[in-house]
């Protein structure tokens, strides 16, 4: 079969960086081709070339791009402007950011029609709404007339994808798609782009980092390793057995169920491309590294189906390079060290010239919680559902509204506030925007001690010195600026700083989800090290149910503000009762091939909290929805083993 | 002592700034963080060469501030008495450009008065041009003049170029000397301006004003460069001293709106809630009453109450330097709200950062969270509105003393400068050459501190970080 875009030893530079180096691929209409790899290995860079949209600077210096017989890099950017958008089209990250606020959704999506097709007026705004419908936007008519700032981030993107197929392209570029939306969400919209492209036999090159996403979507893949592309296969040939080292230590870096070893990590960062680089570029990080590898660049070796730029190609040990290193089981300790009882979070809504409050955003919701020492209780749900509200409010970051905070046996108030600040501390998810960039790293893990007076002053730079060593940074990081490190390197710092006054509970906020899969593995290594070590409790607030099966003892779902289930880990994750859970569990693309009953979409978006549905507040998406759902909120259903739903069905069943 | 110090209270806030601004280069040095943006200034040629300009004004401006008064010839030895008229180290230093004062206006390198007098030539009373008392005075006939000046140009831009040359030779002697290298090389990579500092720029600039330097000395030893004004006086002495004026008006009142802006600004930012309310409802009052209105108000309050105190001050000087500095004081206390407000956005955005909930989460006060967290990062705004307020400030300076409510009348400023000449422009042959020269100084002035204000900015702008 003729390919409909034929990619040949593309080379992009960006000032003297080499971003794109000689990548070669191809795909064929009705057919998705994954591009795969960590940040900063030029996926973006290769779809940007593709539509030639590089930022300033940037250039194509050489290879050739065939979209069916066009010859894309010699194109005038007068026809350029004709291809772009017609017979590919690009959907980006961002939803948020791609699409213009001021101007009426329908009005974008016109735009395209009329400057690709020469639609206008009313058959302009049929084909509109047709396309709306055709990427699932319920109410598609009304849709049209709202603007950007109406709509969920689940919508915004469907309306990016409606407005990318405005031209009828034969190519679709999806740039990481879901990456900024939930998994309920995602799954929704990867389940669009799939039908999409059969339907209208598209070609999609779908850019992602996320090897779930791959399993479910694509039909052969690419893995990038900077600026290179290192191997490529069908799906099921790369998924049962990667070649290329790098692959497959992006498959041991990543958390999996059931699996209580140590992850793998992949040391060092991707190189520099502004630097000369000479042989195998991932040698540096590579363990299978011989001397071949550093002096001569390996070319493409066929391996039946797959193939594999690696001097040891075929040739690499099968078992996994994984360390299985068991963790200390924790003992259930008879007393909870964190105990919440009621915690309530409103946000009051003031309106009008004096400010009067005539309403209240509920974001937490009666909540209760309880962790014992040296556990982790995973505090899982999607965006917007209020669970950063509720650590927050536990370290009084946020005043809570109402509810007791029981913490190591004392019950914490306003006044006695500094106990819980040395016994509780908090890890962002940014490790770019939690370290002030105008403070030395020393300077930074002092302050908490000078805040709390925790030690005498004298001892407190050798505690510093012992904390860097504890979280794996060099002895000399102390005298540094946060901005010579990179990302992993920062959240080691931030989770020494949370150390730095001995806390026995550790708030952790997302901390894993801005980093790459490999230096996510490290940090979650060195959490399990941590607690090990000095009986932490953590509170890990998350999203990523994979991260949670890993490192969780408990878990507890919440939803619009309020827990809807709680149990061990293993239990609400494996056999999940509440609908939602069900669904958020279910909707994770999974790696393995799926075996498991067929995967459950529930269908729209999470309300706001402002005003949340009467009774409870899942069933407008429930699919077990009866008419007392829609009256009384469900009272708790006791499972047995400490693990407890909120569901009128689960309460019919038992 | 044949004099004694008078330290006005312009001068000792001008000091306490210099002092202010050493310390904090001191500091700068020592954080490599905060170096890196000013040795990318430094790595600009547009804005070493203004800032190599810009230092030429202030030092004349600080020689200018360093005042004294001299011992009267006649006083008794036993008990001094001093003269009421208050000089400058720089007065000392131009010598007799402030002594050698004509009758009337004489044009730029005249040898004549510029208005026809009678004078006794021959014992006959002629109408002529009379000879200046000093401008020209030692030639015997006009037809030398032009030759003369030609000659003291050339002399002038000889000993400047030989200067220059000079001092070129030694920075390349030292720098070959640090480096370790030849001296072929090193002047093939500064020829190629391959160096890692603007060393092309920096010659040029240095020797371009050392031969202007040289050429106004030569010329200004038996002439009246710029010519001289209504009473007589060397308009170039009086620019030079406007000098003074303009640097006082754009640094003092910056002084002013500082603590202002920054504690107002970062308050309203940081606490939000009624603090944020009271700030903004003041400044939003204190923005709808029009400047200059306020500011006539406040200078002519000002002048009563110098008027009904006399006694408080005991030297023309020390009258005028205080209506001075409550022109900045008024100047500044108009003049914050727009960095207030820039900060106050700052700050909303700051204080929503991680690393400031962590530090609440340590319970570390609010001042602390300030001046740690907060401050460091909205600096950059700061550094960058002071230079780009101070051209806006001297040029403010020249338009409200041209409407009359800026500095005291006996005061040399440009904005006097200005207003004097308005009337005689309206003359036949037309009298020019005051409002040239103070275009030309106020010009050059402000032309530099943009040029360095924008290499500040573009150093300092995050947005614009790793472009050229």
């Amino acid at each position: 079969m003729k390919p409909l875009l034929r990619v040949e030893n593309l080379v992009t530079r960006i000032g003297v960086a080499r971003v794109v180096d000689g990548v070669s691929f191809h795909v064929a209409a009705g057919e998705t081709y994954a591009l795969l790899g960590e940040s900063g290995c030029g996926k973006s860079m290769t779809a940007l070339s593709l539509m030639r949209l590089l930022p300033d600077g940037g250039r194509i210096a050489s290879g050739t791009v065939r979209l069916d017989e066009t010859d894309v890099p010699a194109l005038p950017e007068r026809d350029m402007r004709r291809v772009r958008g017609g017979k590919m089209a690009m959907v980006f990250q961002e939803p948020m950011l791609a699409l213009n606020p001021v101007i009426k959704v329908g009005d974008q999506i016109g735009e395209a029609l009329a400057l690709h097709r020469g639609l206008g007026g009313r058959v302009a705004r049929d084909a509109a709404r047709a396309l709306l419908d055709s990427v699932g936007v319920p109410d598609a008519a009304r849709r049209l007339d709202t603007y950007p700032f109406e709509l969920s981030g689940g919508l915004r993107q469907r309306m990016m994808i409606a407005m990318a197929l405005a031209g009828d392209p034969e190519l679709l570029i999806a740039d990481e798609p879901t990456t900024a939306l939930d998994v309920t969400i995602q799954a929704q919209v990867l389940d669009v782009l799939r039908r999409l492209r059969t339907e209208r036999r598209m070609g999609m090159l779908l850019i992602t980092h996320d090897l779930g996403v791959v399993a479910e979507n694509a039909d052969r893949v690419g893995v990038m390793y900077a600026g290179e592309l290192v191997e490529e296969g069908a799906r099921g040939a790369f998924f049962a057995a990667p070649q290329h080292p790098y692959s497959r230590m992006l498959f041991e870096a990543l958390p999996r169920p059931g699996d209580a070893g140590r992850l793998a990590t992949i040391p060092g960062q991707v190189p520099r491309l502004d630097a000369a680089l000479s042989g195998c570029r991932f040698t540096p990080r590579c363990p299978f590294a011989i001397a071949r590898c550093s002096s001569e660049s390996p070319g493409w070796q066929d391996l039946g189906g797959q193939r594999v730029r690696c001097h040891l190609a075929g040739m690499l040990p099968m078992a996994g390079v994984r360390e299985r290193v068991a963790h200390a089981a924790t003992e259930r300790a008879s007393r909870p060290l964190l105990q919440v009882d009621g915690l309530k979070v409103h946000f009051p809504i003031r309106r009008g010239f004096i400010q009067r409050t005539v309403g209240h955003v509920r974001a937490v919701d009666d909540v209760a919680l309880s962790i014992e020492a040296g556990r982790t209780l995973a505090l899982v749900g999607e965006s917007g559902c209020g669970k950063t509200t509720v650590g927050k409010a536990l370290l009084r970051l946020i005043e809570p509204t109402a509810g007791s905070v029981v913490l190591g046996g004392e019950t914490i108030t306003a006044r006695n506030a500094s106990t819980l600040r040395r016994q509780a501390q908090m890890v962002f998810q940014d490790p770019f925007s939690s370290l002030n960039p105008r403070m030395r790293v020393v300077d930074a893990l002092l302050e908490g001690m000078d805040a709390l007076a925790v030690g005498a002053p004298a001892t407190r730079r050798d505690a510093v010195a012992r904390l860097l060593r504890q979280v794996g940074l060099p002895d000399d990081a102390g005298d540094r600026y946060p901005h010579a490190f990179s990302g992993g390197q920062r959240q080691r710092i931030a989770i020494a700083r949370a150390l730095a006054v001995s806390p026995r509970l550790v708030i952790c906020d997302e901390p894993t989800s801005a980093l790459d899969v490999s230096v996510q593995a490290q940090i979650l290594n060195l959490l399990k090290d941590l607690q090990d070590e000095l009986g932490l409790a953590y509170l890990f607030i998350t999203h990523n149910l994979a991260v949670v099966d890993y490192l969780a003892h408990d878990v507890a779902v919440m939803y619009l503000g309020r827990i809807v289930e709680q149990g061990p880990a293993g239990e609400v994750l494996r056999a999940p009762r509440h609908p939602y859970t069900q669904a958020l569990v279910s909707a994770v693309p999974r790696i393995e091939p799926q075996g498991a009953p067929a995967i459950i979409r529930v269908a729209g978006d999470q309300p706001s909290p402002l005003n949340p549905p009467p009774g409870c507040h899942f069933h407008p998406r429930c699919p077990h929805a009866s008419a007392v759902c829609r009256q009384i909120y469900p009272e708790r259903t006791d499972l047995g083993g400490g693990h407890w739903t909120r569901c009128h069905w689960v309460a019919g069943q038992t | 002592m044949s004099f004694v110090p008078v330290i006005l209270w312009t001068d000792g806030l001008i000091f306490a700034l210099l002092g202010g601004v050493l310390a904090l280069v001191w500091f700068i040095r020592r954080h490599p963080h905060l170096s890196a943006p000013w040795a990318a200034v430094a790595r600009r040629p547009m804005a070493t060469g203004a800032a190599l300009v810009l230092a030429v004004f202030v030092v004349i401006g600080l020689l200018d501030s360093l005042h004294y008064r001299a011992r009267l010839s006649d006083s008794p030895p036993g008990r001094p008495q001093y003269s009421v008229e208050v000089l400058s180290v720089f007065d000392k230093l131009v010598g007799k450009l402030r002594t050698h004062q004509e009758k009337t206006y004489s044009a730029p390198l005249a040898m004549q008065l510029y208005a026809k007098e009678f004078v006794e030539r021959d014992g006959a009373s002629v109408r002529d041009y009379p000879r200046l008392k000093y401008g020209g005075a030692h030639l015997k006939r006009a037809d030398e003049r032009m030759p003369d000046i030609v000659r003291r140009a050339l002399v002038g831009v000889a000993q400047g170029l030989a200067v220059g040359v000079l001092l070129f030779g030694l920075l390349a002697a030292w720098q070959t000397r640090r480096r370790r290298i030849a001296l072929r090389p090193w002047l093939a990579s500064w020829a190629r301006g391959g160096l890692s500092w603007p060393g092309r720029t920096l010659v040029l600039v240095v020797a371009l004003l050392l031969m202007l330097g040289a050429v106004t000395v030569r010329l200004a030893a038996g002439y009246h460069v710029f010519g001289t004004d209504k009473v007589g006086q060397d308009v170039l002495y009086i620019t030079l001293k406007s000098i003074r004026t303009g640097l006082v008006i754009g640094t003092l009142t910056t002084l002013v709106t500082l603590p202002l802006a920054i504690v107002l600004g970062v308050a309203a930012g940081y606490f939000r809630g009624w603090v944020d309310d009271v700030i903004q409802y003041v400044y939003t009052v204190l923005n709808s009453i029009p400047g200059v209105l306020l500011i006539a108000a406040s200078v002519l309050i000002v002048q009563v109450a110098i008027e009904a105190n006399p006694e408080r001050f005991d030297t023309a000087a020390a009258r005028a330097d205080i209506r001075l500095l409550a022109l900045c004081l008024i100047m500044g206390v108009t003049s914050w709200t727009g960095l207030a407000r820039l900060l106050r956005g700052e700050s909303l955005k700051l204080r929503t950062l991680d690393y400031v909930e962590a530090a609440r989460a340590f319970g570390v006060s609010h001042a602390r969270i300030i001046s740690r967290h907060i401050f460091p990062n909205v600096f950059h705004l700061v550094l960058i509105s002071i230079v780009l307020d101070f051209s806006g400030l001297v040029l403010a300076e020249a338009v409200l003393s041209y409407v009359g409510v800026g500095v005291d009348p006996s005061m040399y400023s440009w904005g006097n400068m200005i207003n004097g000449a308005r009337l005689e422009l309206a003359r036949e042959p037309v009298v020019w050459w005051q409002l040239t020269a103070a275009f030309t100084f106020m010009f050059t002035l402000v032309l530099a501190a943009n040029l360095f204000a924008d290499g500040v900015r573009d150093a300092f702008d995050p947005r614009r970080e790793g472009r050229p």
